[in-house]
């Protein structure tokens, strides 16, 4: 038993843990998966006096595409990766989810888990990022959209109020010809990454670059998109951008060093995994 | 948030958990920080569920938790209240080992048995899913498992023995059916 004590209350709808955040205030955590807020509790990290547990409020756990994919908070993300209506939809979602921890992870974390969460070196802000997603959040005086640019704020810190529950998120299909690709490199599979990259784009006819995304994880206190690189592509093919495109990544970060790699080896890797990421990603079509 | 374990202690209370055990009803009190590993282990005395890291990280405590690998150290017994949980205890019937035991046993996959009952348990759950998985599929699927014994060659050979024995007794009983 290495956690401090906490009051434990299961909220049957999303009002209700609206409104109980709103009443313990900043005492009060949301617990979804637990699969990083436990691990936190039991090293004494964090230390809530309240946890509402989100996991069983009905509907909050479901997957719907009708032209927009809505992915609710509370869906694990074994479930997603098992999901054949987001691998449809959005492939670079579920082989990304693959990365996150081990199978004994999954099948407890959460999407909005990982998302809520705002680990710099979690993949799933690295790809929402390059999607364009919105999330959606509902407090005690209703429900709000943010945009994913506005969404991340710091290392495990977001846009949402301490009274919001993130309670799904939600994409727009891309309107060309669009395709994909996800890249990282870790110590081992499982870990978290020293760099991660997600990036998409959308070509015309001739397969020359209309727009792209490029986005990285555990380069900064937030997953950051590289805009010049990306600008760097328009009427390229990705063969041809893929080069140039990973040195402008190199020079424009500033990635942090630690004793899993220098700052140097995360500039040169996420320059390389970018380069890697383009060249991979003709083959790799699909909505996004 | 607060500094001081008895202003906490007071608001906590303690709550009946029932759980499906091996397919047997049991049930016991857990307050709210209670870990479902130390539930298990103290509360249902069921030690074949070993507590290691206790963060998430080794694998030691993996159970299946509604058919899912799960990790019960960084599950509180409180979330798991109703479901349905299948530890080590319950693979070997009247007394005979389950053929993945078997192909442990016989393939050297433990030597000291700390890591065992979650390699086990997640053993299970990949043949479930893939019933004959490939080496980098069994390396991949285990990875959250780590033995600081055998050095893995030997848990891999057991995987895929184990593979083996349930496909014969899978057509086996084909053939009867
Ligand atoms: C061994 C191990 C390896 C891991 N490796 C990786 C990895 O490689 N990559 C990676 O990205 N993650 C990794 N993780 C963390 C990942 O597994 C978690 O699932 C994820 O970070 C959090 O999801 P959760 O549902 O478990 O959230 P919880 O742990 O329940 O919550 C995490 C935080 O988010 C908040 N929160 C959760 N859901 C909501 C919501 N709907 N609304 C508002 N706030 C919410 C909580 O209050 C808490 O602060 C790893 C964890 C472990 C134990
Ligand atoms: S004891 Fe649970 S993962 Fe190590
Ligand atoms: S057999 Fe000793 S840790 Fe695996």
């Amino acid at each position: 038993m290495k956690p401090a004590a906490f009051k434990y209350v299961r909220a049957a709808t999303v009002p209700e843990a609206a409104s109980l955040l709103a009443e313990y205030g900043d005492e009060a955590k949301v617990l979804a998966g637990g699969q990083s807020l436990i691990p936190m509790m039991s090293m004494r990290l964090a230390r809530p006096e309240v946890l509402v547990d989100i996991a069983r409020i009905p509907g909050l756990n479901e997957i719907e595409a009708n032209g927009v994919l809505t992915i609710g908070a509370t869906t694990t993300q074994s479930a997603v990766i098992r999901s054949d209506v987001v691998s449809a939809f959005a492939p670079i979602i579920g082989v990304a989810l693959g990365h996150v921890g081990h199978v004994g992870n999954r099948s407890r974390g959460t999407f909005g888990g990982t998302v809520a969460h705002a680990d710099p070196a979690s993949e799933m802000p690295a790809v929402l990022l390059a999607l364009d997603a919105e999330i959606i959040a509902t407090g005690p005086s209703g429900q709000r959209t943010i945009a994913v640019e506005d969404f991340f704020v710091t290392t495990f810190e977001t846009a949402l109020a301490d009274d919001e529950v993130l309670t799904s998120i939600r994409l727009l299909a891309p309107t060309g010809n669009a395709c994909w690709s996800f890249n990282e490199v870790a110590r081992r599979h499982g870990d978290y990454a020293l760099v991660g990259v997600a990036a998409t784009a959308e070509l015309d006819g001739a397969g020359k670059v209309t727009k792209a995304r490029i986005a990285l994880s555990g380069v900064s206190d937030t997953p950051v998109r590289v805009k010049e690189a990306e600008e760097s592509l328009i009427g390229k093919t990705l063969s041809d951008g893929a080069k140039v495109a990973g040195e402008i990544v190199s020079s424009s970060i500033d990635p942090p060093g630690d004793f899993h790699a220098t700052k140097q080896y995360r500039i040169e890797v996420a320059g390389a995994i970018v380069t890697r990421a383009l060249n991979e990603m003709a083959d790799q079509k699909g909505t996004r | 948030m607060s500094t001081n374990d008895q202003s906490a202690a007071a608001t906590a209370e303690e709550r009946i958990v029932r759980i499906t055990v091996n397919g047997t009803a049991m049930s016991g009190i857990a307050e709210p920080r209670l870990l479902l590993h130390d539930f298990l282990r103290h509360e249902l005395e069921l030690t074949g569920t070993h507590a290691g890291c206790e963060h998430g990280v080794c694998g030691a405590c993996t159970i299946r938790l509604n058919g899912e690998v799960v990790r019960s150290c960084i599950m509180f017994a409180v979330q798991a209240d109703g479901a349905s949980i299948e530890t080590v205890e319950g693979m070997a019937n009247n007394g005979v080992l389950h053929p993945i035991q078997v192909a442990f046993q016989e393939e050297h996959g433990l030597q000291c048995g700390f890591c065992t009952p979650g390699m086990l348990m997640a053993t299970q759950t990949l043949l479930e899913e893939n019933p004959d998985p490939s080496e980098d599929e069994i390396r991949e699927y285990l990875s959250g498992n780590i033995c600081r014994c055998t050095g893995y060659v030997g848990i891999v050979a057991s995987v895929k023995s184990a593979a083996k024995k349930l496909s014969v007794i899978q057509s086996n009983a084909n053939g009867k059916a």
